[in-house]
Protein backbone atom coordinates (compact mmCIF):
# COMPACT_ATOMS: atom_id res chain seq x y z
CA UNK A 1 0.00 0.00 0.00
CA UNK A 2 1.00 3.63 -0.47
CA UNK A 3 1.01 6.11 2.41
CA UNK A 4 1.73 9.83 2.56
CA UNK A 5 2.78 11.67 5.67
CA UNK A 6 4.98 14.50 6.87
CA UNK A 7 8.33 13.31 8.18
CA UNK A 8 10.53 15.83 9.97
CA UNK A 9 8.89 18.70 8.11
CA UNK A 10 9.01 17.13 4.64
CA UNK A 11 6.14 15.37 2.92
CA UNK A 12 6.88 11.77 2.02
CA UNK A 13 5.03 9.17 0.00
CA UNK A 14 6.24 5.61 0.43
CA UNK A 15 5.12 2.17 -0.59
CA UNK A 16 4.99 -0.28 2.32
CA UNK A 17 3.83 -3.73 3.34
CA UNK A 18 0.78 -3.14 5.60
CA UNK A 19 2.45 -5.17 8.37
CA UNK A 20 5.44 -2.78 8.59
CA UNK A 21 6.12 -1.24 11.99
CA UNK A 22 7.04 2.44 12.03
CA UNK A 23 10.38 1.67 13.75
CA UNK A 24 11.30 -0.68 10.89
CA UNK A 25 10.09 1.74 8.24
CA UNK A 26 12.33 4.44 9.71
CA UNK A 27 15.40 2.30 10.22
CA UNK A 28 15.25 -0.13 7.30
CA UNK A 29 13.51 1.79 4.52
CA UNK A 30 14.28 5.43 5.26
CA UNK A 31 17.75 5.02 6.81
CA UNK A 32 16.81 7.05 9.86
CA UNK A 33 18.65 4.96 12.42
CA UNK A 34 18.48 7.51 15.23
CA UNK A 35 15.30 5.80 16.42
CA UNK A 36 16.47 2.76 18.42
CA UNK A 37 14.78 -0.56 19.08
CA UNK A 38 15.63 -1.96 22.51
CA UNK A 39 12.98 -4.59 23.17
CA UNK A 40 10.27 -6.84 21.76
CA UNK A 41 7.70 -6.09 24.42
CA UNK A 42 6.91 -2.37 23.97
CA UNK A 43 8.45 -1.60 27.35
CA UNK A 44 11.81 0.14 26.88
CA UNK A 45 10.89 3.40 25.14
CA UNK A 46 14.09 3.63 23.05
CA UNK A 47 11.90 3.88 19.93
CA UNK A 48 9.72 6.82 21.00
CA UNK A 49 8.89 9.32 18.24
CA UNK A 50 6.32 12.10 18.02
CA UNK A 51 3.20 11.24 16.02
CA UNK A 52 0.97 14.28 15.55
CA UNK A 53 2.94 15.82 18.40
CA UNK A 54 2.39 12.96 20.85
CA UNK A 55 4.98 10.53 22.20
CA UNK A 56 4.37 7.03 20.81
CA UNK A 57 6.39 3.83 20.65
CA UNK A 58 7.31 3.42 16.98
CA UNK A 59 7.91 -0.31 17.54
CA UNK A 60 4.22 -0.65 18.38
CA UNK A 61 2.68 1.51 15.68
CA UNK A 62 1.78 0.18 12.26
CA UNK A 63 3.08 2.21 9.34
CA UNK A 64 -0.38 2.39 7.68
CA UNK A 65 -1.49 4.51 10.67
CA UNK A 66 0.93 7.25 9.55
CA UNK A 67 -1.11 8.08 6.45
CA UNK A 68 -2.07 11.75 6.59
CA UNK A 69 -0.21 12.35 9.85
CA UNK A 70 2.94 14.08 11.02
CA UNK A 71 5.97 12.24 12.36
CA UNK A 72 8.99 13.74 14.09
CA UNK A 73 12.04 11.63 14.89
CA UNK A 74 15.24 12.52 16.73
CA UNK A 75 16.75 13.50 13.37
CA UNK A 76 14.03 16.13 13.00
CA UNK A 77 14.83 17.93 16.24
CA UNK A 78 18.22 19.42 15.51
CA UNK A 79 19.12 21.97 12.90
CA UNK A 80 16.34 24.53 13.03
CA UNK A 81 16.74 26.73 9.98
CA UNK A 82 19.19 24.32 8.35
CA UNK A 83 21.88 24.85 10.97
CA UNK A 84 23.52 22.06 12.94
CA UNK A 85 22.35 23.54 16.22
CA UNK A 86 21.02 21.06 18.77
CA UNK A 87 17.45 21.33 20.00
CA UNK A 88 17.35 22.87 23.53
CA UNK A 89 16.46 19.45 24.98
CA UNK A 90 19.41 17.80 23.21
CA UNK A 91 21.68 20.61 24.38
CA UNK A 92 20.45 20.07 27.95
CA UNK A 93 21.30 16.34 27.77
CA UNK A 94 24.76 17.31 26.51
CA UNK A 95 25.33 19.92 29.23
CA UNK A 96 24.00 17.76 32.08
CA UNK A 97 25.72 14.53 31.07
CA UNK A 98 22.28 12.95 30.57
CA UNK A 99 23.63 9.95 28.71
CA UNK A 100 26.33 7.34 28.91
CA UNK A 101 26.10 4.72 26.16
CA UNK A 102 23.38 6.74 24.44
CA UNK A 103 21.15 3.84 23.46
CA UNK A 104 18.10 5.08 25.36
CA UNK A 105 18.78 8.73 24.53
CA UNK A 106 16.67 9.24 21.37
CA UNK A 107 13.59 7.89 23.15
CA UNK A 108 14.38 9.85 26.30
CA UNK A 109 14.77 13.10 24.36
CA UNK A 110 11.58 12.61 22.31
CA UNK A 111 9.56 11.72 25.42
CA UNK A 112 11.05 14.73 27.18
CA UNK A 113 10.17 17.08 24.34
CA UNK A 114 6.53 15.91 24.43
CA UNK A 115 6.48 16.22 28.21
CA UNK A 116 7.92 19.74 28.22
CA UNK A 117 5.56 20.82 25.43
CA UNK A 118 2.51 19.70 27.44
CA UNK A 119 3.89 20.90 30.75
CA UNK A 120 6.33 23.84 30.37
CA UNK A 121 7.35 23.87 34.05
CA UNK A 122 7.41 20.25 35.24
CA UNK A 123 8.46 19.32 38.76
CA UNK A 124 11.06 16.65 39.36
CA UNK A 125 8.29 14.21 40.33
CA UNK A 126 6.40 14.96 37.12
CA UNK A 127 9.54 14.36 35.07
CA UNK A 128 10.12 11.01 36.79
CA UNK A 129 6.50 9.97 36.15
CA UNK A 130 6.71 11.17 32.57
CA UNK A 131 9.77 9.01 31.93
CA UNK A 132 8.19 5.84 33.34
CA UNK A 133 8.07 4.28 29.88
CA UNK A 134 11.76 4.88 29.13
CA UNK A 135 14.36 2.50 30.48
CA UNK A 136 18.03 3.43 30.88
CA UNK A 137 20.54 0.75 31.80
CA UNK A 138 23.45 3.12 32.39
CA UNK A 139 22.82 6.38 34.11
CA UNK A 140 20.67 5.71 37.16
CA UNK A 141 18.38 8.45 35.81
CA UNK A 142 19.67 11.31 38.02
CA UNK A 143 21.33 13.18 35.17
CA UNK A 144 18.48 12.40 32.78
CA UNK A 145 16.00 14.01 35.15
CA UNK A 146 18.32 17.01 35.55
CA UNK A 147 18.62 17.25 31.76
CA UNK A 148 14.86 17.20 31.23
CA UNK A 149 14.30 19.88 33.87
CA UNK A 150 16.98 22.08 32.26
CA UNK A 151 15.73 21.29 28.75
CA UNK A 152 12.14 22.20 29.63
CA UNK A 153 13.31 25.53 31.04
CA UNK A 154 15.44 26.19 27.94
CA UNK A 155 12.61 25.28 25.55
CA UNK A 156 10.38 27.89 27.15
CA UNK A 157 13.01 30.56 27.85
CA UNK A 158 12.24 33.92 26.23
CA UNK A 159 13.80 34.04 22.79
CA UNK A 160 14.18 30.27 22.48
CA UNK A 161 11.75 30.28 19.59
CA UNK A 162 9.77 27.33 21.03
CA UNK B 1 6.68 -9.24 11.29
CA UNK B 2 4.58 -11.87 9.52
CA UNK B 3 2.65 -10.11 6.82
CA UNK B 4 -1.06 -9.40 7.02
CA UNK B 5 -3.57 -7.25 5.18
CA UNK B 6 -4.85 -3.98 6.61
CA UNK B 7 -8.34 -2.51 6.29
CA UNK B 8 -9.65 0.77 7.59
CA UNK B 9 -13.47 0.81 7.55
CA UNK B 10 -15.30 4.06 8.23
CA UNK B 11 -18.67 2.62 9.27
CA UNK B 12 -19.75 -0.14 11.66
CA UNK B 13 -21.50 -1.82 8.77
CA UNK B 14 -18.35 -1.98 6.66
CA UNK B 15 -16.39 -3.14 9.72
CA UNK B 16 -18.78 -6.04 10.42
CA UNK B 17 -18.67 -7.08 6.78
CA UNK B 18 -14.86 -7.19 6.92
CA UNK B 19 -14.69 -9.02 10.26
CA UNK B 20 -17.28 -11.51 9.05
CA UNK B 21 -15.96 -11.84 5.52
CA UNK B 22 -12.16 -11.81 5.77
CA UNK B 23 -10.81 -15.08 7.16
CA UNK B 24 -8.62 -14.81 10.29
CA UNK B 25 -9.19 -11.08 10.64
CA UNK B 26 -8.85 -9.28 13.99
CA UNK B 27 -9.88 -5.81 15.11
CA UNK B 28 -7.03 -3.38 15.83
CA UNK B 29 -7.52 -0.65 18.44
CA UNK B 30 -4.44 0.97 20.01
CA UNK B 31 -2.31 -2.04 19.15
CA UNK B 32 -0.49 -1.86 22.50
CA UNK B 33 -1.36 -5.45 23.26
CA UNK B 34 -2.14 -6.87 19.82
CA UNK B 35 1.07 -5.77 18.05
CA UNK B 36 3.45 -7.16 20.71
CA UNK B 37 1.37 -10.37 20.63
CA UNK B 38 1.82 -10.64 16.87
CA UNK B 39 5.54 -9.86 17.21
CA UNK B 40 5.90 -12.71 19.67
CA UNK B 41 3.98 -14.96 17.27
CA UNK B 42 1.25 -15.62 19.78
CA UNK B 43 -1.25 -14.41 17.19
CA UNK B 44 -1.05 -14.61 13.40
CA UNK B 45 -4.02 -12.78 11.90
CA UNK B 46 -4.38 -12.69 8.12
CA UNK B 47 -5.85 -9.19 8.29
CA UNK B 48 -6.19 -6.38 10.79
CA UNK B 49 -9.34 -4.28 10.78
CA UNK B 50 -8.42 -0.84 12.11
CA UNK B 51 -11.20 0.65 14.25
CA UNK B 52 -9.75 4.16 14.46
CA UNK B 53 -11.76 5.75 11.65
CA UNK B 54 -15.25 4.75 12.81
CA UNK B 55 -16.83 7.86 14.37
CA UNK B 56 -19.38 5.95 16.51
CA UNK B 57 -16.55 4.36 18.52
CA UNK B 58 -15.14 7.69 19.70
CA UNK B 59 -16.14 10.19 22.33
CA UNK B 60 -17.22 10.57 25.95
CA UNK B 61 -20.73 11.70 26.93
CA UNK B 62 -22.91 11.90 30.03
CA UNK B 63 -26.66 11.63 30.46
CA UNK B 64 -28.23 12.02 33.89
CA UNK B 65 -26.13 9.66 35.98
CA UNK B 66 -24.61 7.53 33.24
CA UNK B 67 -21.21 8.14 31.67
CA UNK B 68 -20.66 6.59 28.23
CA UNK B 69 -17.12 6.09 26.97
CA UNK B 70 -16.63 5.09 23.31
CA UNK B 71 -14.53 1.97 22.77
CA UNK B 72 -11.76 3.83 20.90
CA UNK B 73 -11.32 6.42 23.66
CA UNK B 74 -7.66 6.37 24.62
CA UNK B 75 -6.40 6.15 28.19
CA UNK B 76 -4.98 9.70 27.92
CA UNK B 77 -8.40 11.03 26.86
CA UNK B 78 -10.16 9.43 29.85
CA UNK B 79 -7.40 10.65 32.18
CA UNK B 80 -7.71 14.25 30.98
CA UNK B 81 -11.48 14.46 30.43
CA UNK B 82 -13.16 17.10 32.60
CA UNK B 83 -16.43 15.19 32.19
CA UNK B 84 -14.92 11.96 33.51
CA UNK B 85 -13.17 13.81 36.34
CA UNK B 86 -16.40 15.44 37.43
CA UNK B 87 -18.64 12.35 37.07
CA UNK B 88 -16.38 9.42 38.01
CA UNK B 89 -12.99 10.68 39.24
CA UNK B 90 -11.76 7.15 39.98
CA UNK B 91 -11.97 6.34 36.27
CA UNK B 92 -9.79 9.33 35.31
CA UNK B 93 -7.14 8.44 37.87
CA UNK B 94 -7.26 4.76 36.91
CA UNK B 95 -6.62 5.70 33.27
CA UNK B 96 -3.81 8.08 34.29
CA UNK B 97 -2.08 5.16 36.04
CA UNK B 98 -2.06 2.76 33.08
CA UNK B 99 1.40 1.99 31.71
CA UNK B 100 3.35 5.06 30.64
CA UNK B 101 2.59 8.18 28.55
CA UNK B 102 3.25 6.46 25.20
CA UNK B 103 0.99 3.53 26.14
CA UNK B 104 -1.75 5.94 27.23
CA UNK B 105 -1.44 7.86 23.94
CA UNK B 106 -2.44 4.73 21.98
CA UNK B 107 -4.21 2.20 24.25
CA UNK B 108 -8.01 2.27 24.39
CA UNK B 109 -10.72 1.25 26.83
CA UNK B 110 -12.31 -1.05 24.26
CA UNK B 111 -9.05 -2.88 23.62
CA UNK B 112 -8.35 -3.23 27.32
CA UNK B 113 -11.82 -4.53 28.19
CA UNK B 114 -11.94 -6.89 25.18
CA UNK B 115 -8.50 -8.24 26.02
CA UNK B 116 -9.39 -8.93 29.69
CA UNK B 117 -5.79 -9.30 30.82
CA UNK B 118 -5.87 -10.71 34.37
CA UNK B 119 -3.72 -7.75 35.52
CA UNK B 120 -5.46 -4.97 33.57
CA UNK B 121 -6.97 -2.02 35.41
CA UNK B 122 -10.21 -1.28 33.53
CA UNK B 123 -11.92 -4.65 34.20
CA UNK B 124 -11.93 -3.85 37.94
CA UNK B 125 -13.74 -0.55 37.34
CA UNK B 126 -16.16 -2.05 34.82
CA UNK B 127 -17.15 -4.74 37.34
CA UNK B 128 -17.24 -2.55 40.47
CA UNK B 129 -19.25 0.19 38.77
CA UNK B 130 -21.77 -2.37 37.40
CA UNK B 131 -21.08 -1.02 33.93
CA UNK B 132 -22.69 -2.25 30.73
CA UNK B 133 -20.49 -3.33 27.83
CA UNK B 134 -22.22 -2.18 24.64
CA UNK B 135 -21.37 -4.10 21.46
CA UNK B 136 -22.43 -3.84 17.85
CA UNK B 137 -24.97 -6.61 18.60
CA UNK B 138 -26.19 -6.29 22.21
CA UNK B 139 -25.60 -4.99 25.72
CA UNK B 140 -23.76 -7.17 28.22
CA UNK B 141 -23.75 -6.57 31.98
CA UNK B 142 -20.25 -6.53 33.49
CA UNK B 143 -20.98 -9.58 35.68
CA UNK B 144 -21.72 -11.62 32.55
CA UNK B 145 -18.93 -10.16 30.44
CA UNK B 146 -15.67 -11.28 32.10
CA UNK B 147 -15.17 -15.05 31.90
CA UNK B 148 -11.67 -15.63 33.33
CA UNK B 149 -8.19 -15.59 31.83
CA UNK B 150 -8.37 -13.43 28.65
CA UNK B 151 -11.93 -14.77 28.12
CA UNK B 152 -15.00 -12.60 27.62
CA UNK B 153 -18.58 -13.01 26.45
CA UNK B 154 -17.69 -11.50 23.05
CA UNK B 155 -18.50 -13.73 20.09
CA UNK B 156 -16.25 -13.98 17.03
CA UNK B 157 -16.41 -10.72 15.08
CA UNK B 158 -18.36 -8.94 17.83
CA UNK B 159 -17.04 -5.48 18.66
CA UNK B 160 -17.31 -3.37 21.80
CA UNK B 161 -18.68 0.02 20.77
CA UNK B 162 -18.81 1.68 24.20
CA UNK B 163 -18.85 1.11 27.94
CA UNK B 164 -21.66 2.68 29.98
CA UNK B 165 -20.82 3.47 33.59
CA UNK B 166 -23.53 4.37 36.12
CA UNK B 167 -22.19 7.26 38.22
CA UNK B 168 -21.59 6.03 41.80
CA UNK B 169 -22.15 8.12 44.94
CA UNK B 170 -18.58 7.22 45.97
CA UNK B 171 -15.79 5.19 44.45
CA UNK B 172 -12.06 4.62 44.48
CA UNK B 173 -9.36 2.52 42.83
CA UNK B 174 -6.02 1.53 44.31
CA UNK B 175 -3.36 -0.69 42.83
CA UNK B 176 -0.06 -2.16 43.82
CA UNK B 177 1.68 -1.92 40.48
CA UNK B 178 4.45 -3.81 38.81
CA UNK B 179 7.31 -1.29 38.75
CA UNK B 180 8.25 -2.39 35.20
CA UNK B 181 4.92 -2.29 33.34
CA UNK B 182 2.56 -0.60 35.84
CA UNK B 183 0.12 -3.52 35.40
CA UNK B 184 -1.70 -4.34 38.64
CA UNK B 185 -0.02 -6.93 40.84
CA UNK B 186 -3.25 -6.36 42.76
CA UNK B 187 -5.79 -3.64 42.01
CA UNK B 188 -9.05 -3.07 43.87
CA UNK B 189 -11.97 -0.92 42.79
CA UNK B 190 -14.68 -0.04 45.30
CA UNK B 191 -17.93 1.68 44.33
CA UNK B 192 -21.02 2.65 46.28
CA UNK B 193 -24.42 3.44 44.83
CA UNK B 194 -27.87 3.47 46.38
CA UNK B 195 -26.73 1.63 49.51
CA UNK B 196 -25.06 -1.15 47.48
CA UNK B 197 -21.29 -1.60 47.48
CA UNK B 198 -19.20 -3.47 44.92
CA UNK B 199 -15.61 -4.57 45.48
CA UNK B 200 -13.80 -5.82 42.36
CA UNK B 201 -10.26 -7.21 42.36
CA UNK B 202 -7.87 -7.43 39.40
CA UNK B 203 -4.34 -8.84 39.23
CA UNK B 204 -4.83 -11.28 42.10
CA UNK B 205 -6.31 -14.24 40.24
CA UNK B 206 -6.90 -15.57 36.73
CA UNK B 207 -9.52 -12.89 36.10
CA UNK B 208 -11.32 -10.01 37.76
CA UNK B 209 -13.64 -11.05 40.64
CA UNK B 210 -15.87 -9.59 43.36
CA UNK B 211 -15.43 -10.02 47.10
CA UNK B 212 -18.87 -10.50 48.64
CA UNK B 213 -17.73 -10.44 52.29
CA UNK B 214 -16.08 -7.06 51.82
CA UNK B 215 -19.15 -5.74 50.00
CA UNK B 216 -21.42 -6.77 52.89
CA UNK B 217 -19.09 -5.26 55.50
CA UNK B 218 -18.86 -1.98 53.58
CA UNK B 219 -22.64 -1.83 53.15
CA UNK B 220 -22.86 -1.80 56.95
CA UNK B 221 -20.04 0.72 57.49
CA UNK B 222 -18.25 2.38 54.59
CA UNK B 223 -14.81 2.83 56.18
CA UNK B 224 -11.39 1.19 55.66
CA UNK B 225 -11.59 -0.29 59.16
CA UNK B 226 -14.74 -2.21 58.27
CA UNK B 227 -12.69 -4.54 56.03
CA UNK B 228 -9.32 -4.43 57.80
CA UNK B 229 -9.81 -7.88 59.31
CA UNK B 230 -11.09 -9.55 56.14
CA UNK B 231 -8.44 -11.60 54.39
CA UNK B 232 -8.93 -13.76 51.32
CA UNK B 233 -7.67 -17.33 51.25
CA UNK B 234 -4.66 -17.79 48.97
CA UNK B 235 -6.00 -20.99 47.30
CA UNK B 236 -7.37 -19.46 44.11
CA UNK B 237 -4.89 -16.60 43.75
CA UNK B 238 -1.94 -16.34 41.37
CA UNK B 239 1.73 -16.89 42.16
CA UNK B 240 4.40 -15.55 39.81
CA UNK B 241 7.71 -13.68 39.86
CA UNK B 242 5.91 -10.50 40.99
CA UNK B 243 4.20 -11.92 44.07
CA UNK B 244 3.11 -15.24 45.55
CA UNK B 245 -0.51 -16.04 46.36
CA UNK B 246 -0.12 -15.37 50.11
CA UNK B 247 1.27 -11.92 49.44
CA UNK B 248 -1.46 -11.19 46.88
CA UNK B 249 -4.11 -12.17 49.45
CA UNK B 250 -2.57 -9.67 51.86
CA UNK B 251 -2.43 -6.99 49.15
CA UNK B 252 -6.14 -7.38 48.37
CA UNK B 253 -7.01 -6.19 51.88
CA UNK B 254 -4.44 -3.38 51.80
CA UNK B 255 -5.56 -2.12 48.36
CA UNK B 256 -9.26 -2.45 49.24
CA UNK B 257 -8.73 -0.26 52.31
CA UNK B 258 -6.83 2.28 50.19
CA UNK B 259 -9.65 2.28 47.63
CA UNK B 260 -12.26 2.96 50.33
CA UNK B 261 -10.11 5.74 51.72
CA UNK B 262 -9.82 7.31 48.30
CA UNK B 263 -13.59 6.93 47.79
CA UNK B 264 -14.22 8.81 51.04
CA UNK B 265 -11.83 11.59 50.03
CA UNK B 266 -13.30 12.17 46.56
CA UNK B 267 -17.01 11.84 47.41
C1 LIG C 1 4.41 -1.28 28.33
C2 LIG C 1 2.94 -1.49 28.55
C3 LIG C 1 2.40 -1.25 29.81
C4 LIG C 1 1.04 -1.44 30.04
N1 LIG C 1 0.56 -1.19 31.30
C5 LIG C 1 -0.75 -1.41 31.55
C6 LIG C 1 -1.28 -1.16 32.85
O1 LIG C 1 -0.61 -0.68 33.77
N2 LIG C 1 -2.59 -1.43 33.06
C7 LIG C 1 -3.42 -1.90 32.07
O2 LIG C 1 -4.59 -2.11 32.33
N3 LIG C 1 -2.94 -2.11 30.83
C8 LIG C 1 -1.64 -1.89 30.55
N4 LIG C 1 -1.17 -2.10 29.29
C9 LIG C 1 -2.10 -2.53 28.24
C10 LIG C 1 -2.71 -1.34 27.55
O3 LIG C 1 -3.65 -0.72 28.40
C11 LIG C 1 -3.37 -1.75 26.24
O4 LIG C 1 -3.60 -0.56 25.59
C12 LIG C 1 -4.67 -2.50 26.34
O5 LIG C 1 -4.60 -3.69 27.06
C13 LIG C 1 -5.16 -2.91 24.95
O6 LIG C 1 -5.76 -1.83 24.34
P1 LIG C 1 -5.44 -1.45 22.86
O7 LIG C 1 -6.38 -0.35 22.51
O8 LIG C 1 -4.01 -1.20 22.69
O9 LIG C 1 -5.94 -2.78 22.08
P2 LIG C 1 -5.25 -3.67 20.95
O10 LIG C 1 -3.91 -4.09 21.36
O11 LIG C 1 -5.41 -3.02 19.62
O12 LIG C 1 -6.26 -4.92 21.00
C14 LIG C 1 -6.26 -5.83 22.10
C15 LIG C 1 -7.23 -6.97 21.79
O13 LIG C 1 -8.58 -6.54 21.84
C16 LIG C 1 -9.23 -6.67 20.57
N5 LIG C 1 -10.03 -5.44 20.44
C17 LIG C 1 -9.55 -4.16 20.42
N6 LIG C 1 -10.58 -3.29 20.41
C18 LIG C 1 -11.72 -4.02 20.43
C19 LIG C 1 -13.11 -3.68 20.44
N7 LIG C 1 -13.53 -2.41 20.45
N8 LIG C 1 -14.01 -4.69 20.46
C20 LIG C 1 -13.60 -5.99 20.47
N9 LIG C 1 -12.31 -6.37 20.46
C21 LIG C 1 -11.37 -5.39 20.44
C22 LIG C 1 -8.11 -6.84 19.57
O14 LIG C 1 -8.51 -7.61 18.47
C23 LIG C 1 -7.06 -7.56 20.40
O15 LIG C 1 -7.35 -8.93 20.47
C24 LIG C 1 0.19 -1.89 29.01
C25 LIG C 1 0.72 -2.14 27.73
C26 LIG C 1 2.07 -1.94 27.48
C27 LIG C 1 2.62 -2.20 26.12
S1 LIG D 1 11.72 -0.81 21.15
FE1 LIG D 1 11.29 -1.07 23.25
S2 LIG D 1 9.45 0.07 23.46
FE2 LIG D 1 9.83 0.19 21.35
S1 LIG E 1 22.65 5.84 28.49
FE1 LIG E 1 22.93 3.71 28.15
S2 LIG E 1 20.88 2.99 28.26
FE2 LIG E 1 20.66 5.04 28.86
Amino acid sequence: MIISFTLNGRSRTVEIEPSTLVADLLRENLNLTGTHVGCDTSQCGACVVLFDGEAVKSCTLLAPMLDGGTLTTIEGLSGPGGSNALHPMQEAFHQNHGLQCGFCTPGMVMTAVALATNNPTPTEAEVRRGLEGNICRCTGYQNIVASVLAGAAAMHAPGSGE
Amino acid sequence: MRSFAFHRPTTLYEMSALLGGVADSMPLAGGMTLLPTIKQRLAAPAALIDLSNIPQLHGISAQADVLTVGAMTRHVDVAESELVRSKIPLLASLAAGIGDPAVRNRGTIGGSVANNDPSADYPAAVLALDATVVTDRREIAAVAFFRGLFETALEPGEIITAVRFPVPSAGGYAKFKSPASRYAVVGVCVAKKAGKVRVAVTGAGPGVFRVAVMEAALERTFTPDAIAAIKLGAENLSSDIHADAEYRAHLVTVMAKAAVKSALQTS
